[in-house]
């Protein structure tokens, strides 16, 4: 067992995969303004995309805001520090936990319904079947779906927000003593445009990368039920891990000074 | 025929394919004159679907040449690959309908998306392709999923028809059919193609499918065409690979590769 031959092999897979990737979203980018636009399938994917999401992404930005209501006045009960609970649960909401919850559950949804559906397309041979009709693949499945992603994510994530906002504020109204109209004071007069739309633009960036992994896995899937079942992992794995990295990278960008 | 040197239909010279290590295609030679029913003959996993994919351009080959009406299309891409496959129409292994739109909308698709045919007119050939194939208009609006697998070959060639192609592609058409079905499918592909006056290439594992919707064979194995010749003449190829084939015994030259 050659220990450096292994670290090499995984190496040289890392870039050719991210290489494959690079090709594929460049195809995919390309593809977008070319016509023709498929406007119907475009609408179809905000339908399942963002509509549909809305109960998941709505749910756990209530629960994160209620909780992170919590750990601050908990927090900031050690230094008498209380009365900031409304501040930083819309700061952290806004900027990071709004975008970044709402990215890794669609991820978890949207991710793997799109590599499902489109890697089983790919054994059964409906992706070939698609070219032999002269419609090219790329435009007809990728495009509609990255499009719709692209604009669906901002759309929930600034839902997620006030939702979040919100489970804040009933926590802190129902357990922590807060006034209700101090609360929601504190709060308007806090958060900076630069707050929402930076989390905005991450949530646009968070979409990209979604339909993506779920396009480029379902495409690459081979074999029967088994290759498509990979591929929906993977999908949902490598959306996570992007997202969580494309985070970081995001936030020293969009703050650094 | 004109006689003299007519320029083949389809014209493979020495396509080689690999994935990986894996030789698949090793310098395949095959003319299809216009007109014929060309059967290529050969076991599971020798490269039956990847020479026919090559052909359409959906894999591209490494090396070697490919003619259509003389022109070469190896390596085409984009509107003027676009243009060759109109003439093309193509029935898959699996059938390979799309599950998210209804029977008429698969067999309608290629003209409505590849050809801009309005919905409406798309609709009403969709039909009578359908009738074509022995499918009445109550199908037309179920999806896919509903039909048997027979049923679906039959949609499938419905599409394959639909632009009225020059030649018609046709991958494994009677696999995964019981006999009588298979028998009805092969009889719709005589007479379809009798209709049309259109070329085709059909690849198959049934030898019975071969001899009913052929006027030439040619077997591949190993990578290679090892024969080729009229349908008539299959039987005294003189070939042992050939014979070993058609009379599916186990003992022979053919050595079952039990790995794929
Ligand atoms: N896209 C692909 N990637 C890797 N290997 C492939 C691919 N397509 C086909 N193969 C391999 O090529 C060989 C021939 O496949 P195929 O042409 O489907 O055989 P058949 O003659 O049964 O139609 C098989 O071993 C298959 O595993
Ligand atoms: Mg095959």
């Amino acid at each position: 067992m050659n220990v450096f031959a292994a670290i090499g092999r995984v190496t040289l897979g890392f870039f050719r995969e991210t290489g494959r990737v690079s090709l594929f979203a460049g195809d995919s980018v390309s593809a977008v303004a070319r016509p023709p636009v498929y406007w119907w399938l475009i609408a179809q994917q905000l339908m399942r995309i963002g509509y549909f999401s809305l109960p998941v992404v709505g749910l756990t930005a209530f629960f994160t805001g209620g909780v992170l209501a919590l750990q601050i006045y908990i927090g900031g009960n050690r230094y008498g520090a209380e009365s900031i609970v409304p501040q930083i649960v819309a700061l952290g909401i806004t900027r990071e936990l709004g975008p970044v919850i709402a990215g890794l559950m669609v991820a978890g949804r949207v991710a793997a319904a799109i590599a499902a559906e489109i890697g089983t397309m790919r054994v059964t041979e409906q992706i070939d079947a698609l070219t032999t009709l002269s419609t090219n693949p790329i435009k007809y499945l990728v495009v509609p779906r990255l499009v719709a992603a692209v604009i669906s994510m901002p759309i929930l994530v600034a839902i997620a927000d006030s939702i979040g906002i919100f489970g804040g504020y009933v926590v802190g109204t129902a357990s922590l003593g807060f006034n209700g109209s101090i609360y929601l004071k504190n709060t308007v007069d806090f958060v900076t445009r630069q707050d929402v739309t930076s989390g905005l633009i991450k949530a646009a960036v968070f979409g990209f990368i979604i339909a993506l992994m779920g396009c480029f896995n379902g495409f690459n899937s081979k074999g029967g039920a088994q290759g498509v079942g990979a591929a929906t992992t993977n999908a949902v794995v490598s959306a996570s891990i992007l997202i969580l990295a494309a985070n970081y990278i995001l936030t020293s960008l969009l703050f650094s000074r | 025929m004109s006689g003299v040197a007519a320029v083949p239909k389809i014209e493979l010279r020495g396509v080689k394919k690999r994935f990986g290590d894996k030789i698949v295609l090793d310098g395949v030679d095959l003319a299809i004159q216009p007109g014929h029913s060309q059967v290529v003959i050969g076991g599971s996993g020798t490269g039956k679907s990847v020479m026919i994919k090559c052909v359409l351009g959906i894999l591209r080959p490494e090396e070697g040449q490919i003619f259509v009406d003389g022109q070469e299309v190896t390596h085409l891409k984009g509107s003027a690959r676009d243009t060759v496959l109109k003439k093309f129409g193509m029935l898959f292994q699996g059938a390979a309908l799309f599950d998210s739109l209804p029977v008429w909308e698969n067999v309608a698709f290629g003209l409505i998306q590849g050809r801009g045919v309005s919905r409406a007119r798309a609709r009403d050939i969709a039909i009578e392709k359908l009738a074509k194939v022995g499918l009445g208009s109550d199908v037309a609006m179920l999806s896919p999923a509903e039909l048997s697998g027979g049923m679906q070959k039959r949609v499938g060639l419905a599409r394959a028809i639909a632009a009225d192609p020059e030649i018609i592609f046709f991958d494994e058409p009677t696999t995964g059919l019981d006999p009588i079905m298979a028998d009805v499918i092969n009889d719709l592909i005589v007479s379809t193609v009798k209709d049309l006056g259109v070329t085709t290439l059909s690849i198959t594992h049934d030898m019975v499918s071969a001899r009913k919707i052929s006027d030439h064979i040619a077997m591949l194995y190993k990578g290679r065409i090892v024969w080729a010749g009229p349908t008539a003449e299959i039987d005294s190829s003189e070939s042992a690979l050939v014979d070993q084939f058609i009379h599916g015994r186990a003992q022979g030259p053919i050595k079952m590769e039990v790995r794929a």
